[in-house]
């Protein structure tokens, strides 16, 4: 996890455009092309960034490290698998722009396998739907996406169940 | 008191912001540079034509390459046009959403390395069983 002493986040960011000059040895077209790309990116996630500033603000605002293990900590049952399954579906933009909020829901207490369902039921994608329906039919993605979301909480309890199986003090993976 | 606890939230905000904004700068420039550099035609060229394996070779591919959701789309329409299986374009389709191997070092360094670790591992796992109960279920439709 990140802490706001961290400097690797710095030193990612550092490997990253040590990459983009090696990059550029190789290709100069294609080390363009991705600065176009990343370029489009930012100005496309813009709105997003706002919307994740504003859920931050808000969760510091209202979510409380105790309210917080009440329906997302361990002993949220049910509700909590739904808060998360839920949030996950409906949550926009890409997976990386909702890493910030998480990280600060991880350090308030909520549940790993909440975070892993979270992400996982993010794959069902109700705007893009019609895309999907358009290439695949409609049953398909009416399946598809009952599957994904009966798939989300099992994931997140695997996820955890793996996560306790493999902590023990001699391990390398923190 | 309450002008003052919404200043203190909006600060909060902003500096987790700014904590995480060079490993979300990463993940973007990282994106970029893999759509860039890998052209779409690799995608068809891999498969065997087992379905099994073809599904293993799509997750993989799903969990390598990122974007949005709609080129996957776009990219599995194609692959079935292939003739490729929809056991193996659906693990495609599944894994692209949920396994993130460019993500990877920004998902490690904010949520933790275990977490990242154990999550992307089950996801690629659930991509190639979800596969396999929505084809299942949709041929016996």
């Amino acid at each position: 996890m990140v802490s706001e002493k961290s400097y690797a986040g710095w030193y990612f960011l550092v490997a990253v455009l040590v990459l983009y000059l090696l990059s550029y040895l190789l290709s100069p077209e294609n080390a363009f092309a991705a600065l176009e790309f990343f370029y489009s990116l930012i100005l496309k996630l813009i709105p997003i960034f706002v919307l994740v500033f504003l859920l931050l603000a808000l969760a510091n605002y209202y979510i409380k490290p105790k309210m917080l293990a009440e329906h997302m900590g361990h002993g949220s049952g049910l509700k909590g698998w739904f808060i998360a399954v839920t949030s996950g579906i409906i949550s926009t933009g890409p997976i990386y722009m909702w890493y910030p909020l998480l990280n600060e829901m991880q350090k308030h207490g909520m549940r790993n396998g909440l975070l892993a369902a979270f992400l996982y039921a993010r794959a069902v994608k109700v705007p893009l739907f019609p895309i999907l329906i358009l290439y695949f039919g409609l049953t398909y993605t009416i399946i598809l996406s009952l599957a994904i979301i009966i798939a989300a909480p099992l994931q997140g309890l695997l996820t955890e169940k793996l996560m306790e199986l493999f902590k023990n003090e001699n391990s390398s993976i923190k | 008191m309450e002008t003052e606890l919404i200043k203190l939230s909006l600060i909060k905000a902003g500096r987790a912001l700014w904590t995480t904004l060079p490993v979300l700068l990463g993940a973007m420039l990282l994106i970029a540079l893999a759509s860039s550099f890998i052209s779409k035609s690799v995608y068809a060229s891999v498969f065997s034509g087992d379905s099994f394996f073809d599904a293993i070779i799509a997750a993989t591919l799903g969990s390598i390459f990122a974007g949005n959701p709609a080129t996957s789309y776009i990219i599995g329409g194609e692959l079935v046009d292939a003739g490729i299986s929809m056991f193996a374009v659906t693990a495609f389709l599944v894994s692209w959403v949920t396994v993130g191997i460019i993500q990877f070092p920004a998902e490690s360094i904010l949520l933790g390395k275990r977490f990242a670790l154990f999550r992307n591992i089950t996801a690629f796992l659930f991509s190639i069983l979800v596969a396999f109960a929505v084809v299942s279920v949709v041929g016996a439709w």
